[in-house]
């Protein structure tokens, strides 16, 4: 079944995603990547005010292509989220909602996935072109100078994804493989 | 055989179309092996993604379009004529320059960063490529081209194995580093092995072996089993495509081989995304 939501997303829509369910989000998500993640966390780390509010937002793991003239956005598939486990605890204990991007999360990010009551979403690693089909469009909101790095607010509709890792913990990366295992 | 000038505008001209090509247009042998690997997936989620990744290098291709966002740093396997000279400068400028122009005016992503340690700040044109040159005996340049993302690239590895591993050190290497990867490089992925030579040579391999078509096998039978073989273990590692679980971590497999010293056995894995990007082109 697939589960159609309407950021911003709520306690109730997280607390009924359960890992392996298919989802479509509308409304608006934020981007940000390794580089913008560091300088956030250095933030956090002197106590400073983040430049973008994260509370109740979900963060797209993603460094789009440029958007060619008549799209309103390049391709802008997911990516590898495990290089942003060092940062995620501190953005979800500030409020972050959650986190869509692809691939394994250390046991450091489940733990406060599920402290928080967050949800861990993922998008199909290169198929770039067309979940920007389902972007509708962007605005630059801070650190333009990181280029495709930079955070922006992205406009979606019906953006597919997947969820990896539910608020209690389950984990699709570590139930479903063993089903295949021969 | 005379000496044949080359214009360096006519270098710049193909190195920019080929990483245009590559970046919009999959090969037919990844599309083939995905076609089949959809039809044979017996996850309905792997199926899903599989029909999904299908789907994207089609709008891809006919919008001309960047199939991934993550275009890659471009690197380039070149076999260089030594009868050729590059009339009016310099043939890696020329190379660079067909790189910048193809990521400005083809809208690819500028990945690359001057400083790997403190400044990491884009050079915001791709550049500098990683141009791989032989010199060969002719008047012709022969190009190979890919982008390769680095969602798969941080997943690869190189082990200094010692002759006494044999070929089930060699076999294990392979299938640890794929297992260590995991749902992470996207897959199904293509994974390029190189045996032999020194350190940097069994890397060069590896990456060479990636840009081989998947539809073809190393010429020697035994590692022409070795690339059967390995492909099969991986698939039943259970990752499947995405790592959602299913039948197809893999899509291909291909090694390239090196003499070695007599006390070596250097194994290198690259590590592919299902994105496995690459043209070629003859000047």
């Amino acid at each position: 079944m697939v589960k159609k939501i309407n950021l911003p997303i709520t306690d109730e829509d997280i607390k009924d995603l359960k890992a392996g369910d298919s989802v479509l989000l509308t409304g608006t998500i934020l981007t940000g990547r390794d580089a913008a993640h560091k300088r956030l966390f250095e933030l956090i780390e002197q106590g400073k005010e983040l430049p973008v509010d994260i509370k109740g937002e979900l963060i797209y793991y993603v460094g789009p292509a440029p958007a060619k003239p008549g799209y309103a956005v390049g391709p802008a598939g997911p990516t590898s989220s495990y290089r942003m486990d060092k940062y995620a605890p501190s953005l979800l204990d500030l409020g972050l909602k959650g986190m869509i991007g692809k691939g394994a999360r250390n046991q450091a990010v489940i733990d406060s996935i599920v402290k928080n009551k967050c949800v861990y979403l993922v998008a199909i690693g290169g198929a770039a072109a067309l979940i920007a089909k389902s972007i509708k469009a962007e605005e630059m909101l801070c650190y333009e100078d990181l280029g495709t790095e930079a955070i922006r607010r992205y406009t979606v509709e019906d953006f597919p994804c997947i969820v990896a890792i539910d608020s209690e913990g389950n984990n699709v990366y570590e139930t479903e493989p063993p089903k295949y295992r021969k | 055989m005379n000496i044949r000038q080359i214009k360096a505008e006519t270098v710049t001209a193909t190195v920019k179309k080929l990483f245009m090509d590559c970046n919009y247009y999959i090969g037919k042998d990844i599309m083939e092996a995905l076609t089949t690997a959809c039809e044979k997936e017996s996850s309905p989620v792997g199926k899903s993604v599989l029909s999904q990744i299908i789907e994207n290098d089609k709008i891809a291709a006919s919008e001309q379009i960047p199939l991934c966002q993550d275009t890659g740093m471009a690197i380039l396997f070149v076999e260089y004529g030594d009868k050729v000279v590059i009339e009016d400068g310099s043939f890696n400028d020329a190379v660079n320059e067909g790189v910048r122009q193809a990521y400005a005016d083809g809208y690819l992503r500028k990945s690359v960063v001057s400083d790997p340690v403190f400044d990491r700040v884009n050079t915001k044109d791709n550049t500098p490529a990683i141009i791989h040159t032989t010199i060969v005996s002719g008047d012709k340049i022969k190009i190979t081209a890919g982008g390769k993302g680095f969602g798969s690239e941080n997943m690869s590895a190189i082990k200094m194995l010692t002759p006494s591993y044999g070929i089930e050190g060699v076999k294990q290497f392979i299938l640890d580093t794929v297992r260590n990867a995991g749902p992470n490089p996207c897959p199904p992925i293509v994974v390029g092995v190189g045996i032999g030579g020194t350190f940097e040579r069994a890397a060069q391999l590896a990456k060479k072996a990636t840009f081989r078509p998947i539809n073809t096998h190393n010429e020697d039978v035994r590692y022409a089993e070795l690339e059967d073989e390995m492909l099969e273990e991986i698939n039943k590692m259970g990752f499947g495509p995405a790592g959602l679980g299913g039948n197809t971590t893999a899509i291909g497999v291909n090694v390239e081989t090196s003499p070695t010293h007599i006390a070596g056995m250097p194994v290198a894995v690259n590590i592919c995304c299902h994105a496995a990007r690459h043209a070629s082109a003859e000047i």
